[in-house]
């Protein structure tokens, strides 16, 4: 099977320069986590923590691991696997009332 | 989008190789999410050795969480170069993120030392049992990851990768961003999270 080149380049979506950006807006959003840390979010605290994790996950999953740009077949392995995973372990966890302490 | 330009396709026009990389990385999940629900269980049980906030260092912590983000910038600057058939940057960027792989694993090594010596072993109490399994776990994954980039820089240099040497690198790169979800999950939950 040949390699053609301008598919694969489609394929692989982005440039360089946009994988650098992505990496900028992954590093900002790291500082700000730190930053919870140090200043008191109050009632945001833990909700904002949470949403930030999530977002720098979907970013380096969808671009750096190419699951936006690749087949859905991929997207739909690996998020069966994770959600299977969240849901397995909420449970578990919910079993030791993990929740409610 | 069919992904049919990479060798070992199926009768779906997908690879083989890629697809059982997925498959692998979605069973991963599971393996990660056990041992990070049962440090989440056991975080606060401390038997009266020390607790997480009493031994964390967060600055250093957040380095390294940096440190490995950057790796994967570095890998996939290497998969890119891979597609364009550039041997040589190829082969810099892999190299630069093994060693970004191995200052994490470094700082990994540091940070058990200096926890050790704080008194919290790996028997001292569940928190300690909780996250010496979970960080060690993850910690080996970077160590395979590292292993399997050097070895890559090797075959690369020698030109005898089996298959196409692009996808090659392409698999190795899923496996090191995989471990870096993995970390930025880690970080958040157990350092950022007080108990």
């Amino acid at each position: 099977m040949t390699t053609n080149t301008a598919e694969t380049k489609q394929e692989h979506g982005m440039s360089n320069a946009g994988y650098i950006r992505i990496a900028i807006i992954l590093a900002a959003i790291t500082g700000l986590e730190v930053s919870t840390y140090y200043v008191d979010f109050g009632v945001l605290f833990l909700p904002a923590l949470l949403i930030m994790m999530v977002i720098k996950f979907v970013m380096v999953v969808s671009y750096f691991m190419h699951l936006k740009f690749d087949n859905k077949i991929f997207s739909f392995l690996f998020y069966a696997g994770l959600v299977l995973a969240v849901g397995v372990y909420a449970a578990f966890l919910a079993t030791f009332k993990f929740f409610i302490q | 989008m069919t992904d049919t330009t990479h060798g070992h396709a199926s009768s779906t026009g997908i690879s083989n190789v890629k697809l059982g990389m997925w498959a692998f990385l979605g069973s991963e999940c599971l393996l990660f999410g056990g041992l990070i629900s049962t440090y989440m269980l056991y975080r606060g049980r401390v038997s009266g050795g020390p607790r997480p906030s009493q031994i964390f260092d967060i600055p250093f912590t957040s380095v390294s969480s940096f440190v490995l983000l950057m790796s994967s910038l570095t890998m996939v600057l290497a998969v890119s170069a891979a597609h364009k058939d550039d041997d040589r940057k190829t082969n810099l960027w892999l190299t630069v993120t093994a060693l970004l792989g191995a200052t994490f694993v470094g700082g990994q090594v540091y940070e058990f030392t200096a926890f050790y010596k704080e008194g919290l072993g790996f028997s001292t109490s569940l928190f300690g049992s909780s996250f010496y399994t979970l960080t060690g776990f993850h910690g080996v994954h970077v160590t395979v990851g590292i292993i399997m980039l050097m070895s890559l820089v090797g075959i690369l240099k020698r030109s005898s990768v089996p298959g196409k040497k692009a996808e090659v690198v392409e698999m190795i790169g899923l496996y090191w961003h995989f471990v870096d979800i993995v970390w930025i999950i880690i970080f958040t939950l157990v350092y950022l999270i007080p108990v």
